[in-house]
Order: structure tokens, then C-alpha cells, then sequence
């Protein structure tokens, strides 16, 4: 039993963090000269043939970094449902997927192409219009697609729940990056900060609520790391765990952010400051998909059988 | 990364799991703890099966294991809701601190009873003026030529009206204030001048205990450590208390988190009712994974980290949550005690004594006033 990243995915991390903080906007064919994108794809393939405990790792830190990228969409969501020879086209950086499964798409201003569902099958979509719509979450905009036709079958529908719990287990992982960044700058603040005296972290008014936070985002990267976990193993407990890390992890990042702004008091509340652009990315995060509410719901019915 | 057993501590959950299923103690027919000899026995028993001490060095009796043996047995005496060893105090916090800062008299003449439970031990910390500010600790310690004299009072202590020993830190410098002059000593509690008076509780019965010492007379060879040294060798005591006791607190809210699942099934629970189950289900499973992470980081570093803070904290909050929770399931009926009450007043017994959790062992004001300092690195705020 261990339960701690290995020295490789430690060196990712350290690797992932210094060039996304050195490149705000990077280009799909940066992240695939990087390797990232074809992490999991079979060196067959033209792949690094690792696995999803890797891709955790980025996910986890372009979260942090709030990247504009349709890595998530492309690597987390569609990746498994595309034949080897796409997978391929990914891993060198020649295209980039997201899915389109409801009115709102996300990653469609980055994506190079769309995925959709249609009766027992995943199709690429070609020739459909594309309309990016303003969002609070500047970098990650939403879009609607229109029209359009089936291109190539690239899978079947049923792979719609494994792509479905690795999307929840992204979504955690990112948000895990966000909150741990909210929290870093309130200490710093927190440290810094002098009024009547003294740094502000002296007061316990202050510290507290950020305890509380580091408390809600370890326990929220256990959730996370162990969700990751079972996808990379293929273990049943895998769509139950990522319900469990996406609801407790969103949620945990929010209230980072809010914490964060609160400790940081009137800079924290400003355009300039990084603090709103990682609140709306959380915020993105907790609103995407499926909502805490109704994964608990799901979590309910798991454990207690039917609602009333 | 990897969660799964090794093929050795799959053979040990097995034989475990086995080992358990044909000498765990019978249920009784109320959930009421089961009476002292009851568990004296079955501590016994474990004692000869080697289930005690299992982290212990082999040197002093115990297993010598990886501390994830010692998760494997936490979790499989929750999966059959099996009692603890009788003696936690001497097992968690007394044994390792002889064993870290003992004589060699001392552990050979106290460990191997702490594992065979045919000693109990109780802890002398807290006194009335020494609560989560233990520096303030005036129980005291004069030495008078081959031992010192004790006077002075402890509370909230454990055990102490079945124990043999207490862990008891005084102070030996009366001039001395705060952290230094203290000293750590080993106490026979039926030495004469000791006197245990129980302190009934919220849930009605009486745990804990005041210590009352009136010119006792305790042997030199007794004092753990250094004389005048005793915060650094209480110190000891108390990481070892809040760092491995991750996976127990986790196994005991699986217990009460399963029991809450059963009850919510058995009466029903508006959707409100079960969004809140499903949330502390998560925060459960958050705590388990949480204790795999500390313990992963133990088994490398060997000595547990402020993180155990996060445990203990997130563990108490929770069971009380949960326990309210049952409460509200229950409706008018939790208001019946005892032999009208469903379940046998469990969880009545449950949530009352619950609203310890968030005090002993550490107040969570101070769980995270140490978080906020040991791990994000905030200014101290006292």
C-alpha cells in the first residue's frame, strides 16, 4: 500500500509548474512537444505510453496555472473514444477534440474538432458552425455548435460513463490545483500583510478559516488522487469515487477562493489581482456538468437504493 | 502509487480477517461498551495472536510491521466491529514514549505488560488550570533524596480507575515557569496518596477521571527522560497520539457511518436528509484517503507529521455531524433513552458523547491554530 505520487510524477509536477508559470498561453503543439498530450497514448502511436495517474498531474496543474488550453476536453473526455490512428493525430499535437453533449461546449474557440453522440455511436462532426459565447470564466469559454454532419464513427456510446468519470476526476483535479493556489497567495497575504502591528496571520480570525481551507483541499486531493486512482486501474469503484471528488472538490475550491478574496481584503477584490480569474474558474468548475447537488443525489441512491 | 495490499499484507488481512471471525467477542445484546474484564480478555487474546503493538520494534515485544499492518488491523476490527485493545493509552501514547525515551529498566519491566493489557496505563496531563495550554501544568514534583513527592490534581484522565500506571508530567522546578522545569514520571497508581474520583459526563457515564495526589511517593528510576525535560518527552507522547490514530478514528466513523446508512434505510429520509448523507459519505471516504496519504508519508519518514492534526480535526467534526444526523432521522424517538429507545439509545449514547470529540485530545481551536502554524506557516498566534 502506498499512497504517495512517485519520484517520476513528483518531477513531472515540479517540470509542468515551472513551464506553465513561464508560459501563460501555450500553444497545443508547446503541450505536445511537451509530451503531454500523448501521455497515455501507446509510444505505438507516437505516445509516452503513461497513464492517467500522470495526466492527473497536468490536469491538476493547468488548473492551477488556469491555462487556457482544450487539454482537458481533448485528453480527459474524448481520448479513449478515439481509434489509435487519432490518438495519434493527438499525441503530435495535430489536433485537438471536445465533445459536444448538451446545448453549451466547451473548448470550441481552442478545439480543432468535435465529438458527438448520436445512437449507440461517438461521430467526429464536421462542417458545423461554431458561435463562442462570452463567459464568466474568460479562460474557458463556452460555445453552441450548429449544424453539421456525421463524419467518421470514432467509438461506441457505451464508453459514455468511463468518458463521463474521467471528465468528473478532471474536473477535481483541476479544481484541487485552483484552491491550492488561493490558498498559497492568502498565506503569503496573510504573512505579509501588517495592520495594528502585526502580519494579519496573527490573528486567529484569520488563520483559522485558511486552516479550514488547507483541511477542505487535502481532504479534496485524497478524493481526487484516489478517483484518479481507480480510472487508471479500471477499478469498479471509479464513477463513484470521481461523483465523490468532482462534488467535494468544486466545492472546497469555491470556498478557497472566497477565503482568499476575504483575507486579501480590498486588493482581492480588484480586476488586477489573479484572485478573480481562479474564483470564476472554480466557480466554472462547480457549475459544469453535473452539480454537487445532483452527484450526492446519485451518491444517495448508490448507498440507500432508490429516492422516496 | 498503489493501493493495493502487497502479497504480504493481503496474507496478514487474510489471517486476519480469518482470526477475527473466530474469537472476536460475542455482540451484546445492547450497544453497550462492553464491561472491563470482557475487554481485558479479548485484549488478552489479541496479545497472543500478535495482534498487539504490532508497529513495536520486535525487541520490545511487538510485530516490528510497517505501519500499514497496523491500518489493515484497524480496518478489519471496524469491519466486524470489533472492540480496541483495552489498553489504547499504553499502546498509542505510553509504550512509545517509554520506548523513545525509557531506561532500559523501564522497558523491560513495563512493555511487555502494556501489550499483554496485564498493565493499564492512564495519562496525567490535563489539570484544571492546564487544559489546551498544558505549560501551565502545577502539579508538582519535589525531589526528597531517592524519590519525588507528588502534589496536586489531574482531570480528564482515561482509565485511570481501572489503571495500573500513569504517564504523568509535574513540575520538578518550583521556581520554573511554562515549558521548562517540567518533568515526565511513571506513577503506580496504588501507591498510597492517590486518589481517582470519576467524573460523570454528558452521556451519564464516567470515562474520565480526576487524579488526586497528596505527597506521593515516586522512585527516581521512574522518570522518563530527563529530569527537568518533561515537555520535550510529552511532546512525544502527544504526536504519537494524534499521528497514528488516523486510520482508528476513520475505522470507528465507518462503523457509525454504516450504522447511519442501515438506520436511513430502515426509516426513510427526505431528499434533504439524503444530500446530507451522501455528504458525509464523501467526507468519510476523504478521511480514509487522507489516512493513506499520512500514512504513506509515515512509512517514509518514520515520524508522523502535523498533518495527523487534519485527521483528528476532519474525524470529530464529522462524527458529530453524522451523529446529529441520526437524530433528525429518528425524529420524536430521539428522545428515548435506553430500552425504549430504537437501536438500544445508540445513538443518543453516540451524539451526546460525540460532543467530546472536538475537545479531547486536543480542542479544534488548537488543532488549527497548529495547522495554521506547522503547515501553512503563519505567524504563532499565542
Amino acid at each position: 500500500m502506498d499512497f504517495s505520487p512517485t519520484p517520476e510524477q513528483e518531477e513531472l509536477r515540479a517540470q509542468a509548474r515551472a513551464f506553465l508559470a513561464g508560459s501563460l498561453q501555450p500553444s497545443w503543439d508547446e503541450l505536445a512537444e511537451l509530451g503531454w498530450t500523448g501521455a497515455s497514448v501507446p509510444e505505438a502511436e507516437g505516445g509516452t505510453g503513461l497513464g492517467f495517474l500522470e495526466e492527473a498531474v497536468l490536469f491538476e496543474e493547468l488548473g492551477r496555472a488556469i491555462t487556457p488550453t482544450p487539454f482537458r476536453s481533448t485528453v480527459a473526455v474524448v481520448l479513449p473514444a478515439l481509434p489509435p490512428d487519432l490518438q495519434g493525430e493527438v499525441a503530435r499535437g495535430e489536433a485537438s477534440w471536445t465533445l459536444a453533449t448538451g446545448p453549451l461546449v466547451q473548448d470550441l474557440d481552442t478545439a480543432t474538432r468535435i465529438a458527438y453522440v448520436g445512437g449507440d455511436s461517438i461521430w467526429e462532426l464536421e462542417g458545423a458552425e461554431r458561435e463562442i459565447l462570452l463567459t464568466n470564466d474568460e479562460s474557458r469559454p463556452l460555445g453552441v455548435v450548429t449544424g453539421g454532419s456525421a463524419g467518421r464513427r470514432l467509438g461506441s456510446s457505451k464508453l459514455l460513463p468511463l468518458l463521463r468519470t474521467r471528465s468528473l476526476t478532471s474536473l477535481a483535479l483541476e479544481a484541487c490545483g485552483v484552491g491550492a493556489r488561493a490558498l498559497e497567495l492568502a498565506v503569503d497575504h496573510a504573512n505579509e500583510r501588517i495592520q495594528f502591528g502585526k502580519a494579519i496571520g496573527n490573528y486567529q480570525a484569520v488563520s483559522h478559516p485558511l486552516a479550514t481551507t488547507l483541511v477542505e483541499l487535502e481532504l479534496g486531493r485524497s478524493l481526487a488522487q484516489f478517483a484518479a486512482w481507480c480510472v487508471a486501474e479500471g477499478d469498479d469503484r471509479a464513477p463513484v469515487a470521481a461523483a465523490a471528488a468532482k462534488a467535494h472538490c468544486a466545492d472546497a475550491a469555491v470556498a478557497a477562493c472566497e477565503r482568499s478574496i476575504q483575507t486579501h481584503g480590498g486588493i482581492g477584490f480588484t480586476w488586477e489581482h489573479v484572485l478573480h480569474r481562479l474564483y470564476k474558474r472554480a466557480l466554472g468548475i462547480q457549475a459544469w456538468d453535473t452539480s454537487g447537488e445532483r452527484l450526492r443525489a446519485e451518491i444517495a441512491d448508490h448507498l440507500l437504493g432508490g429516492g422516496l | 502509487m498503489d493501493l493495493h495490499d502487497t502479497p504480504s499484507e493481503a496474507q496478514f488481512r487474510g489471517d486476519l480477517r480469518s482470526w477475527l471471525a473466530g474469537n472476536r467477542p460475542g455482540a451484546t445484546d445492547d450497544d453497550a461498551p462492553s464491561p472491563t474484564e470482557v475487554l481485558r480478555d479479548w485484549s488478552r487474546r489479541l496479545y497472543a495472536a500478535g495482534y498487539s503493538g504490532l508497529t513495536w520494534p520486535v525487541e520490545h515485544g511487538g510485530g516490528g510491521k510497517p505501519y500499514s499492518y497496523q491500518a489493515i488491523f484497524h480496518e478489519e476490527l471496524a469491519r466486524t466491529e470489533a472492540p480496541q485493545h483495552l489498553g489504547v493509552i499504553g499502546l498509542g501514547m505510553a509504550g512509545p514514549t517509554i520506548i523513545a525515551h525509557g531506561t532500559d529498566a523501564q522497558k523491560a519491566s513495563r512493555l511487555a505488560h502494556v501489550l499483554s493489557a496485564a498493565e493499564i496505563w492512564c495519562q496525567g496531563f490535563s489539570e484544571p488550570d492546564a487544559g489546551s495550554d498544558l505549560s501551565a501544568v502545577r502539579t508538582s514534583a519535589r525531589l526528597e533524596g531517592s524519590h519525588f513527592v507528588i502534589d496536586g490534581q489531574k482531570v480528564w484522565s482515561s482509565y485511570a480507575h481501572i489503571a495500573d500506571w500513569c504517564l504523568l508530567i509535574a513540575r520538578s522546578d518550583a521556581a520554573s515557569e511554562r515549558q521548562v522545569g517540567l518533568t515526565c514520571l511513571i506513577v503506580d497508581m496504588r501507591s498510597p496518596g492517590i486518589e481517582v474520583r470519576p467524573l460523570r459526563q454528558i452521556t451519564g457515564e464516567a470515562e474520565f477521571n480526576e487524579i488526586f495526589f497528596s505527597g506521593v511517593e515516586v522512585p527516581v528510576e521512574n522518570v522518563i527522560g530527563e529530569i527537568g525535560e518533561g515537555w520535550h518527552v510529552a511532546m512525544t507522547t502527544l504526536l504519537h497520539e494524534r499521528g497514528t490514530l488516523g486510520f482508528a478514528l476513520t475505522a470507528s466513523l465507518e462503523v457509525v457511518m454504516r450504522r447511519l446508512i442501515e438506520l436511513a434505510r430502515d426509516r426513510g429520509a427526505t431528499a434533504v436528509q439524503r444530500d446530507a448523507i451522501a455528504r458525509e459519505w464523501i467526507e468519510l471516504e476523504a478521511l480514509r484517503y487522507t489516512a493513506y496519504r499520512s500514512l504513506s508519508d509515515l512509512m517514509k519518514t518514520g515520524v508522523p507529521g502535523p498533518e495527523g492534526a487534519i485527521l483528528k480535526l476532519q474525524w470529530s467534526e464529522a462524527n458529530q455531524r453524522v451523529t446529529k444526523l441520526a437524530l433528525e432521522l429518528l425524529g420524536s424517538d430521539a428522545q428515548l433513552l435506553a430500552g425504549n429507545a430504537p437501536y438500544g439509545g445508540y445513538w443518543q449514547y453516540q451524539q451526546l458523547r460525540s460532543r467530546g470529540n472536538t475537545i479531547e485530545a486536543g480542542t479544534s481551536e488548537i488543532l488549527r491554530s497548529i495547522i495554521a502554524e506547522r503547515v501553512l506557516g503563519l505567524p504563532r498566534s499565542r
